[in-house]
């Protein structure tokens, strides 16, 4: 067990199983190179969103809602809590815990979120439709997935935003939204700094007008009718009316400016490395990111070929999902879908429920606070309680962490007055919040 | 419907109970923060841009419902103010604050940002300077350093805002709903955060106050708010309990369908109003020592968008009330809604520095000097007279 086996199941990977330190050991960096060569989604989740989940729990909805039923959010809560479980249920066995933690940042990176109720049935499909088929992909496609799927387009509000001059846009009194516009240029491309003006964020509100929900199969579907026509100029260049092409050219556009590469590096470096990662990694990923137009697999690849990731072992703090996700990792527990809500819950922090647009914070400033750290003590206790323990507190505690553990830590853990309370102080552990 | 009971965290007690080769856990500052002053402050923060024309309409403006075209509320969604201005009818308890003098409302302000990310926005609204990023410590963080450091600040939340930041000692609290831990236990894994700095100065914050919960079930959403209100002034009140506090809440950012009299803000509005009246109730006595500031990153488009909504603006709202507030009162230019009056022809006016307010507030309720109002606490402010006379004692 070495440290390079540690830092790669858990900065890379989502918290070691047992056995997988010791397994890695002789080839941490091939283990993760080998993840990314043969990336397939989970079976489990593929057949998932085979059917039609999404479009059967929103008719459910939208008939409740007219028959002013009180339970007619049900159906989407339903199809969410049970989506959450198998997502969870899968990342807790998964043996490519890079692709999730990666399908993970991307999901975060082009947030939506349950926050607004009418998006809840829709945020695991997203995942499986618009994040994990380009996580090894190119991100152009991603970006371009991700603003044309309604879970985006009814989360930032674009399903019903109209062309002024559209043919519906001068018969009615109705007009441009630009929510997402703005959103694509501030947070999923080219970042705040990245040289737009409010012009550009209406142009390409514009550019996008068009791009809504067909209710019936609550699927993508381009609508001439509420489409800005005629040209439009984004960032200095001009658009020629071509329907729904005009928005994925831009969008291709954007993918490519360098103000992208530049904003993606960063949080990518954040994510891997520091709260303040150094320059020199950021122009490194931004090099790579350009130089490949944005193959996402040849990024992931130069996060694992990048020494400054593997330099701290526990620079950073795990979210609250990655700390409950490798926990039932450790102990290769099954989640309930009542354990489950309880424990997101209990932690403040569920999946797809970001406060904004902007994702979950991504860094040890807004992840440790005294509250966080006590809630996190008092779920340790609470899991500990319900796990069988089949080894030595001890034995757990070399399996999760053998390499960084620290004296103060192995004393309390022998000493623990009982095997729950052994578990539950490897949990609780500093080793163990952090990756 | 919350019945839990502030208490001690036991574990202070138990402390250095642990003993090992590597010798006594060591905790400084083990005392309790001396207190060193009775006033307190809540800050209320709108994140997401909360429209300040819809929760303090400018009914006598002549341009009101021309330029607010769509979102410009019915009268039976108005509670006068002054005759100028009214307030939204979803704000009842704040308007009866206001009738009563304890509520002070400063319209067309903004920050020094005039930009529209709402992430950057509330990054100055917290840094307080003049940029985005500008300080990686809060104006509330740096008020109390400016205050000696003994006095800690809270945030009511599972997470430290980036408003507190800077200050030595900090705790946050957000219900729970797992039983509390035991103090046996707690002083163990105290002893294991011992090599971890970051870690354990966090959690020697929970040790200062704590609640035992009783609160099962803790609301979702934006009526969580309420709720959290009610333990804040438990903290609040405590004898040896923080005195600068922060809350944010959310659900502002309305793009779509915002809705008049009734409808998504309104809701908002109930859940704000509701939760600063059961603060004030919590407060009982301590009321008259209180001030809460209610600030949001930006204001929204003065017109109503293609969707029934606003988009992000610039100008809007805030307000300060407390038992002891000079209120009664709306306070600053007010720069209509006029033809050519609006800012880049979509928002209203920033006419007023949200900095006076703020550095007002400071002077005034903690009679901190003015260098440090201007230099450190909001760094290069000099120009920005603060507001006078906004506490009557």
């Amino acid at each position: 067990m070495n440290l390079d086996a540690f830092i790669a199941c858990n900065r890379f990977g989502l918290g070691a199983r047992q056995g997988d330190l010791a397994r890695i050991s002789g080839d941490p960096k091939g283990w993760l190179k080998a993840q990314i060569q043969n990336s397939f989604t989970p079976t489990a989740i593929a057949n998932a969103f085979a059917g039609n989940a999404v479009a059967d729990a929103m008719k459910q909805y939208n008939e409740g809602k007219k028959a002013q039923e009180k339970a007619a959010f049900k159906p989407l809560r339903d199809l969410y809590v049970q989506q959450s479980v198998l997502r969870f249920n899968t990342q807790v066995k998964t043996q490519q815990p890079f692709i999730e933690r990666l399908v993970m940042f991307w999901s975060n990176h082009f947030t939506v979120s349950i926050r607004k109720r009418q998006v809840t049935a829709f945020v695991h499909q997203f995942e499986a439709q618009a994040i994990r088929p380009h996580v090894m992909g190119s991100f152009a496609d991603m970006l371009i997935a991700s603003s044309k799927h309604p879970a985006m387009l009814l989360y930032l509000d674009n399903a019903i935003s109209i062309g002024p001059n559209s043919p519906m846009g001068k018969r009615r009194e109705k007009g441009l939204n630009e929510n997402l516009a703005r959103e694509i240029l501030e947070l999923h491309t080219l970042g705040v700094n990245g040289g737009y003006t409010q012009d550009d964020v209406i142009a390409l509100a514009k550019i996008i007008t068009g791009w809504s929900n067909d209710k019936d199969t609550q699927t993508f579907m381009f609508r001439p009718q509420i489409h800005e026509t005629g040209p439009k100029t984004l960032l200095g260049k001009t658009y020629q009316e071509n329907g729904v092409a005009e928005g994925e050219e831009a969008l291709r556009n954007l993918a490519r400016h360098p103000a992208t590469a530049k904003f993606i590096a960063t949080k990518l470096a954040r994510h891997f490395i520091a709260d303040e990662p150094p320059q020199s990694a950021i122009d490194h990923l931004a090099g790579v990111f350009t130089r490949t137009n944005g193959n996402l697999k040849e990024v992931s690849l130069a996060l694992v070929n990048l020494q400054e990731c593997w330099a701290d072992p526990l620079a950073r703090f795990k979210s609250p999902y990655e700390f409950v996700l490798s926990a039932y990792r450790l102990l290769d527990a099954e989640a309930t879908s009542g354990e489950l809500v309880k424990s997101f819950e209990s932690l403040n922090y569920r999946p797809f429920d970001a406060s904004s647009p902007a994702g979950y914070a991504d860094t040890n400033t807004a992840l440790i606070s005294p509250d966080a750290l006590l809630k996190r003590i008092e779920w340790a206790k609470f899991f500990a309680k319900k796990s069988s323990i089949k080894i030595p507190p001890l034995t757990l505690a070399d399996e999760a962490f053998a390499p960084v553990m620290r004296e103060e830590t192995k004393f309390i853990i022998s000493g623990a007055a009982s095997g729950q309370d052994g578990v539950a102080f490897v949990l609780s552990s500093p080793e163990f919040q952090r990756r | 419907m919350d019945t839990s009971e502030l208490t001690r965290r036991q574990f202070l007690i138990g402390m250095g109970a642990i003993t090992c080769c590597c010798g006594v856990m060591g905790w400084p500052n083990l005392s309790f923060a001396k207190i060193p002053t009775d006033k307190r402050l809540m800050v209320v923060v709108l994140r997401g841009a909360m429209d300040g024309l819809a929760a303090v309409p400018p009914i006598a403006d002549k341009s009101y419902h021309d330029a607010r075209a769509g979102l410009a509320l019915p009268d039976t969604a108005l509670l006068n103010l002054d005759g100028y201005f009214a307030m939204h009818s979803s704000l009842k308890p704040l308007h009866t604050l206001y009738t009563s003098k304890e509520l002070l409302l400063m319209h067309a302000t903004a920050t020094p940002y005039r930009n529209r990310s709402h992430f950057d926005a509330q990054d100055l609204l917290e840094n307080g300077t003049q940029q985005p990023h500008g300080l990686k410590t809060g104006w509330m963080g740096r008020t109390l350093e400016a205050m000696g450091g003994t006095a800690g600040g809270l945030a009511i939340g599972p997470s430290i805002p980036l408003l507190l930041n800077g200050a030595k000692h900090v705790n946050s609290w957000a219900p729970s709903i797992l039983p509390d831990v035991d103090v046996d236990f707690m002083n163990r894994v105290m002893h294991m955060y011992g090599p971890d700095e970051a870690l354990a100065s966090a959690l020697k914050e929970t040790g200062t106050v704590a609640l035992s919960d009783a609160m099962k079930k803790a609301p979702r959403n934006e009526r969580q708010f309420i709720s959290m209100m009610e333990t804040a002034a438990k903290f609040m009140t405590a004898a040896d309990g923080e005195r600068l506090a922060t809350i944010d809440i959310g659900g502002w950012d309305t793009h779509a369908n915002q809705g008049l009299d009734k409808g998504r803000l309104a809701s908002v509005f109930e859940i704000l109003a509701e939760g600063i009246l059961k603060y004030k109730q919590g407060m009982a006595e301590q009321w008259k020592n209180t001030a809460v500031l209610v600030i949001t990153e930006f204001g929204r488009t003065v017109k109503a968008n293609g969707t029934g909504g606003s988009d992000h603006g610039t100008g809007t709202v805030a307000m300060l009330m407390g038992g002891s507030v000079n209120g009664g009162r709306v306070v600053g230019e007010w720069p209509t809604l006029g033809a050519g009056k609006l800012y880049e022809d979509r928002d209203l006016y920033p006419a007023n520095d949200l900095r006076s307010l703020l550095k007002g507030v400071l002077q005034q309720h903690y009679a901190i000097e003015p260098d440090i109002t201007e230099d450190i606490i909001f760094p290069q402010s000099k120009s920005i007279a603060p507001l006078k006379g906004l506490f009557t004692a």
